[in-house]
């Protein structure tokens, strides 16, 4: 069987999948429940500071964007950083961690931008004898207005210099976890790992007003009349996080840099893709705090059938398999030519390819035939745009054929698999070099 | 067993009371719950909004189907119910009473084998019901027109023929000769399709719009004449449904016990108490039609102990649909096909059983292989004939006694329209007579703004 065991910077665990630092890790008994049910790590919420506690509202903190079948499509919160006394977390993830010595046990931290500050309290971690550290550059609500989370990880120079900082005075293995909400995610990356950073953790949520109650005009979650932005995260992210991961995981400047991915993972699969996409393990968070830590019975038997059908012997053997499919544009062959195609027997003639592609793509589908109702690919209009495949609602009906020995009805060009042109070398570029 | 059925008049086998009315009650609730919001916005989720979509074609009113399933979906079910209201006023008895197996939901692109149709009649409910309950108006009347048409009958046909007209600024006289407005939703349908008296409220909801005077105890023929009418108002239209009920034509028929379904069915939705209905242990019904589901289904509700609908043909003719056909079996009514009533056996007046001769496919009655079965009543439900127009039958084209219409519903006498279940080759459904009393309001509309410029 394939090996789950993954040492992700330094850190052993008998599978990848982590939970991510937030209200699901934020005290023993929660982490006890989820060793027990069989998760591979966790990242402890975060701790501040030494002193009077952070205080968090006392009125709703989560909202979400719901399916019409009640499941969470995307899910929002404005809780702050842990909200118990320092000594007491600390004090459990010790105990913790000589419970479960097998376990990947990391620490999320979030301080003032002051060497004192992280100096202090990375000390007293390290003495717990956790794993390792992440640092919380990433949360957009409460704490950023406070200059930390969010408003360290979008200034580059302040990534690296916080990470130097934890890298001088502590021996723990560093994660920096870097915030979405940045126009370019290379920047922070860049940043982390030259202050030294043993891997970074991406992504933490996303800026977000979840709705507005439409009977009281107020923002939701609503705290007396008043809401505030919070932070998005849930299945909907998940292909901003795929973005983020894999912009990381191709940047030569981030060469061997490793990658815990965050964003919307909820199966394994989602995690499979993760991985290929570069992700050395996976945080899990919304997924448990929807359906409770016995998600990853599924995660670990799927992840394992997963690779054990394509013969990849273990997590590390996976990770950045998809990384160099993912290209830039312009490099995109420009004479792959695909023509969807729609399987008769399949179709059950609702019609939603004709009138999307009638209303919004390029009127390639007919409606009828012989006045009846009858669905068919004009293939001298069709581009291959996939707008039908994304649309049908029967699996395989609806499918891309790859011209290959073919006049293209649209162009007339005769189409062939090997004839490649990319937009670097296409007669229409003016900045074209020929012959490339 | 039936310990508390108490014996009627003394006739033998014919008892009230033959379950408690709580059971009664219970047995006549609906058959399919209606829809939450939240499982109506679940299920209106399984609509693939098909282009030119296939329900909306099969329904005989053109609802909007998707359309309104979309409104439902985003949390509008008042606007959906406006949009199944303005092309079918009378949404809400269909969505109850329409056999939506042969209709939109056979056409639905999820029939498929591994996938069931959108629920389109109970989403449609909700929506009516829904608009109902929070006293939503949809209607507002047009501009006063100065014309007057006479309806005849308060049923689908007409009661939807008035509507329309008295939006387009009409005003409309029915002439109803039942106590109470509805027709057949009223009187005629199963009254596990129409809990709480849904017929009434449905026509006050239809009548509030204004402008339509509803004169009951007013027979055609009987209180007054097509004439009549005709000279008092600028148009008419015909909706009176049909009369008597066909016979059987065999011996014995004239016997007590040997009954109209509709009669029956006509007593259970008036009663006030179930339980006080009296009954026969060992029903027998003959026929093959809704009204034969109907009277068999709710007599074994109301505790009769062998209900059997014998038909003259098979499963496939018959006209009820399967679906229909398994409800009833499912609810403990025996089916019989290909046989038909030879005689009516009986003893001192009253009806002792039913001898029936087996049928082929050309209806062929064969001597051999007569049955009997035993019944303390006999229900005939083979439907029922049009009623003769006597002296006002002039100038109409007919069809074995019902009028022939036009695409516009116009009969062949000038000025008078018909629709519902008095015309020929009419569908003997609530919904294909809201259509027809949609379009010949549409039609009068026209010929009567075409008079008031002067033509003729």
């Amino acid at each position: 069987m394939p090996e789950l065991k993954t040492t992700f910077a330094g850190i052993e665990s008998p599978n990848p999948f982590w939970l991510a630092s937030a209200p699901p890790t934020d005290k023993a008994y929660n982490v006890n429940r989820a060793f027990e049910a069989g998760w591979g790590g966790v990242v402890w919420k975060t701790l501040g500071e030494d002193g009077p506690p952070i205080v968090n509202v006392n009125g709703p903190r989560y909202a979400a964007l719901h399916g019409k079948d009640r499941s969470v499509i995307g899910f929002n919160n404005i809780e702050l950083i842990t909200d118990r006394p320092l000594q007491i977390n600390l004090e459990e993830i010790a105990q913790v961690k000589k419970d479960w010595p097998d376990r990947g046990l990391v620490v999320s931290l979030m301080v003032p931008c002051t060497e004192e500050a992280w100096k202090a309290v990375l000390t007293r971690v390290e003495d717990t004898g956790a794993d390792g550290v992440e640092l919380n550059f990433g949360c957009p609500h409460g704490m950023s207005e406070r200059g930390m989370g969010a408003a360290v990880g979008q200034v580059p120079e302040y990534v690296e210099m916080v990470t130097a900082w934890c890298k001088d005075f502590s021996e723990l293995p560093v994660i920096v976890k870097l915030t979405p909400n940045v126009t370019s995610i290379r920047q922070p990356a860049r940043a982390a790992q030259r202050g030294g950073a043993d891997a970074v953790s991406l992504i933490n949520t996303i800026s977000s007003v979840m709705s507005v109650d439409l009977d009281t005009f107020s923002v939701v979650p609503t705290i007396d009349r008043n809401g505030t932005h919070g932070g998005y995260c849930g299945p909907a992210v998940k292909p901003i996080a795929l973005h983020m991961v894999s912009d990381i995981a191709r940047d030569p400047d981030c060469a061997g840099l490793p990658i815990s991915a965050i964003g919307g993972i909820s199966n394994w699969s989602d995690a499979a893709e993760f991985i290929l996409l570069g992700a050395g393990n996976v945080q899990v968070c919304t997924a448990a705090m929807t359906h409770g830590f016995k998600i990853i019975d599924d995660m670990i038997d799927g992840l394992t059938r997963y690779l054990d059908a394509r013969q990849i012997e273990s997590v590390d053997q996976a990770i950045g398999k998809a990384v160099p499919s993912l290209t830039d544009w312009q490099y995109l062959n420009l004479n792959y030519t695909a023509k969807a195609q729609i399987d008769q027997d399949l179709c059950i003639q609702c019609g939603r390819c004709h009138i999307a592609c009638e209303d919004a793509s390029h009127q390639a589908i007919s409606a009828t035939r012989n006045g009846s109702r009858h669905y068919e690919i004009i293939e001298k209009e069709c581009v291959g745009c996939n707008l039908c495949v994304t649309v049908c609602p029967v699996e395989n009906c609806l499918t891309l054929r790859i011209l290959d020995n073919e006049v293209d009805q649209r162009t007339n060009q005769m189409i062939r698999k090997d004839d490649k042109l990319n937009w670097t070398a296409h007669p229409n570029n003016p900045m074209a070099e020929p012959g490339k | 067993m039936d310990i508390i059925a108490t014996a009627t008049n003394g006739v033998p086998g014919i008892a009230s009371g033959r379950l408690p009315e709580e059971d009664c009650r219970r047995n006549f609730c609906e058959m399919h719950s209606p829809l939450e919001p939240n499982s109506a916005r679940v299920e209106a989720e399984r609509c693939y909004f098909c282009f030119d979509a296939p329900c909306t074609q099969a329904c005989p009113t053109e609802i909007d189907i998707p359309g309104f399933i979309r409104m439902i979906g985003n949390h509008n079910p008042v606007g959906a119910a406006g949009l199944i209201l303005q092309e079918n006023i009378m949404g809400g008895t269909c969505a109850r009473a329409c056999p939506v197996e042969t209709l939109c939901e056979h056409t639905c692109v999820r029939n498929q084998p591994d996938d069931r149709p959108v629920s389109i009649g109970l989403l449609q409910r909700y929506a009516v019901d829904e608009a109902m309950d929070q006293n939503a108006s949809f209607f507002i009347r047009g501009a006063l027109s100065e014309k007057s048409v006479a309806v005849v009958g308060a049923g689908p046909a007409g009661l939807a023929c008035a509507h329309r007209l008295a939006v387009l600024g009409h005003s409309v006289c029915i002439y109803e000769h039942r106590p109470k407005s509805g027709g057949l939703n009223e009187y005629g349908l199963a009254a596990y399709k129409m809990l709480d008296n849904f017929a009434q409220k449905e026509a006050e909801f239809i009548t509030s719009i204004g402008g339509i005077e509803i004169e009951h105890g007013k027979l055609l023929g009987r209180d007054f004449h097509l004439r009549d009418i005709e000279d008092r108002h600028d148009a008419v239209f015909l909706s009176a449904g049909l009369g008597s009920t066909k016979t059987l034509g065999i011996p014995g028929e004239e016997v007590s016990g040997v009954e109209d379904a509709v009669d029956f069915i006509s007593q259970i939705r008036q009663a006030d108490q179930l339980s006080s209905l009296a009954l026969g242990k060992r029903i027998v019904v003959i026929g093959g039609g809704m009204t034969a589901i109907d009277i068999a289904v709710q007599t074994r509700l109301l505790g009769a102990e062998d209900v059997t609908i014998v038909y003259r043909r098979g499963p496939q003719q018959m006209k009820a649909s399967i679906e229909e056909q398994e409800f009833a079996k499912i609810r403990g009514v025996v089916i019989r096909y290909w046989g038909q009533p030879a005689c009516i056996q009986h003893q001192d007046g009253r009806v002792t059983g039913v001898e029936f001769s087996p049928t082929d496919r050309d209806l062929h009655a064969d001597g051999a292989g007569h049955f009997t079965i035993e019944a303390d009543t006999v229900f005939r439900a083979i439907g029922q004939a049009p009623q003769l127009l006597n002296d006002d039958a002039e100038g109409f084209n007919l069809e074995g006694g019902r009028f022939v219409v036009d695409e516009e519903r116009r009969t062949s006498r000038a000025g008078v329209w018909a629709g519902g279940d008095c015309i020929a080759d009419g569908e003997d459904l609530t919904v294909s007579a809201v259509q027809d009393g949609k379009l010949a309001a549409i039609s009068i509309d026209q010929f009567l703004s075409k008079s008031k410029a002067g033509e003729p």
